[in-house]
């Protein structure tokens, strides 16, 4: 157990306006059977802005974010209960169309995941499921989206070849590339440059700050320079809990809580 | 502590035995299949000309080939092949992706491992009860469910052990697009693991390709050219069978032939499905 004193949850989280407010998750506790994976988490998610979840290894991070698209519905033994709203409609709730939900909400993970076909094809596949779009429609769909992602003026040439013969900073851009072709409102993103060099990550950053934009992005990360980089909103998370949830300037300057703190100055974790 | 000078050799010489009886034993093995490759080789390379595939079964004495008993093989193959990847892919399918550790998973799993190497003349029984006896004739159909029912089994198990293989983050990363859990599985997953299923289906043809017994109850053997599946079809194995234990020495020829034959067909469908699946590789 932690050694200390029981903190209140900063208060920010109620400052939001709630008009700017895309993804509004409350009370949210997750089990991995028997093992309870968050604890009455509450936090809101602002639309075209990028909200950072930092916190040592095993606080509940990417458990969060799973629960944000229902990953976590592939596995029977995996549930969460409280409220998460997406615009208003409780995603948890039943009758949900998780396929339709996982078209609005994209997600990136932590190793690049290229599909066994072209680069043409890994980019429309998401977009073939829900659009019956014109060769022509589907090949600037395709372009606008690596563009987006940054990868058009290095793959332009080689559409037809194998998305698995890029290099790894390259396949992670393609993943970037394919899950923002469908238009997605949400894009949730899993320790996305963890697998990736330097350079890679610097570019797949760039990318993050230009879809800010459009789009409501969570992003899970280890790297608290990306953190501070990237992020409008900072969520801080620790065994389970949301310790601290604020702006991000607020938050790496001046942080509220004494656990935050410390995991910020390198304390622990 | 270093050891003995004495120790050392003792080592050295257990070491000079055991690597001793390895080759040995490696040099008799190969060497039994070399023998085997060979005899086929001289023997079938001798019975081999035009008429072979171009004449069909003769009466002995007189001059034939083997052309009824190759197509009736490949008919039997094809049909038998499509029928066996059409139950093996969905149930391998189904094992892995949908059963999970369920009971009746368990239980499914568990009848296709006794299937796997149940005995195939008991197919043969089992087909012939089924499709033979009650249909009052021989043909070529129940042949190629009694194949079909040898092959399933490899495939089913290779199947789901591909597909149990395939990376998570793939099955997840095509869920997060909002694909259905059937799409993933056909368009992804299927894709991603079909150099795995064909290595099954390439193990289940070999197989079934000498596969003797299950036919001599159900497709029987045809002295005639014949496409008719719902009557009796000439088969290579049968037509070896029958042939390499006859008094005839061009029987006898043809039977060789025919072996050669079928080992080389195993083998040419091996090359070719292997070049046809080939990965793409990293530039």
């Amino acid at each position: 157990m932690s050694g200390f004193a029981p903190e209140p949850i900063d208060t920010s989280v109620a400052r939001m306006e709630a008009d700017k407010v895309k993804l509004d998750v409350r009370d949210l506790d997750f089990f991995y059977g028997a093992n309870q994976a968050l604890k009455s988490v509450t936090i809101p998610f602002a639309a075209n802005a990028v909200t950072a979840l930092i916190g040592p290894s095993g606080c509940g991070k990417s458990t969060l974010l799973r629960a944000l698209n229902r990953m976590y519905a592939l596995y029977p033994g995996q549930r969460a209960t409280g409220t998460i709203m997406l615009d208003g409609e409780d995603i948890l709730g039943r009758g949900v169309n998780l396929p339709m939900l996982r078209a609005r909400i994209g997600m990136v993970f932590q190793k690049p995941t290229p599909f066994p076909m072209s680069i043409h094809d890994n980019v429309a596949f998401g977009v073939r499921l829900y659009e019956n779009l014109s060769k022509a429609d589907m090949d600037a769909r395709v372009e606008d989206s690596l563009r987006r992602a940054a990868l058009w003026d290095e793959v332009k040439d080689q559409l037809s070849s194998s998305g698995l013969g890029l290099s790894g900073g390259q396949q992670q851009r393609l993943c970037v590339a394919r899950c923002i072709a469908v238009r997605p409102e949400v894009l949730l993103l899993d320790e996305p440059t963890s697998a990736l060099d330097p350079i890679s990550s610097a570019k797949l950053e760039e990318t993050v700050t230009q879809l800010k934009a459009d789009y409501t992005i969570v992003i899970v990360t280890h790297n608290l320079g990306q953190a501070a980089r990237l992020s409008n909103f900072t969520g801080f998370m620790y065994l389970g809990e949301l310790v601290e949830f604020g702006e991000t300037a607020g938050m790496f300057t001046k942080p509220a809580t004494r656990r935050a703190s410390d995991y910020i100055t390198g304390r622990f974790g | 502590m270093a050891a003995s000078p004495a120790r050392i050799a003792s080592r050295r010489a257990a070491n000079a035995v055991f690597v001793f009886f390895c080759c040995l034993f490696t040099v008799l093995a190969l060497g039994a299949l070399a023998a085997i490759l060979w005899s086929l080789l001289s023997q079938g390379l001798a019975g081999l000309n035009l008429a072979v595939f171009t004449k069909s079964t003769p009466a002995p004495g007189s001059p034939g080939g083997l052309a009824n008993a190759i197509v009736g093989s490949i008919m039997l193959g094809i049909f038998a092949m499509a029928l066996a990847l059409m139950v093996g892919v969905m149930a391998g399918t189904w094992l892995a992706e949908y059963a999970g550790a369920s009971r009746y998973g368990s239980v499914v799993r568990f009848l296709n491992d006794v299937l796997l190497s149940a005995p195939s003349i008991l197919i043969g029984l089992f087909v012939y009860e089924l499709l033979v006896a009650p249909f009052g004739g021989f043909s070529g159909f129940a042949g190629a469910v009694a194949l079909a029912l040898i092959a399933a089994p490899v495939i089913t198990r290779t199947t789901e052990d591909v597909l149990a293989i395939q990376p998570t983050t793939l099955r997840e990363s095509a869920v997060a697009l909002g694909t259905p859990l059937w799409s993933v599985i056909r368009k992804i997953l299927w894709r991603s693991a079909s150099g795995g299923i064909l290595t099954g289906a390439l193990l289940a043809f070999a197989r079934i390709s000498g596969e003797t017994a299950p036919l001599l109850f159900t497709a029987l053997n045809n002295q005639f050219f014949s496409l008719d599946m719902s009557k009796p079809i000439a088969n290579l194995p049968v037509v070896i069978f029958q042939f390499a234990l006859s008094a005839y020495d061009d029987w006898r020829r043809l039977a060789w032939a025919g072996a050669l034959i079928v080992a080389a067909s195993v083998l040419a469908v091996t090359i070719i499905a292997r070049i046809l699946s080939r990965e793409p590789r990293r530039s």
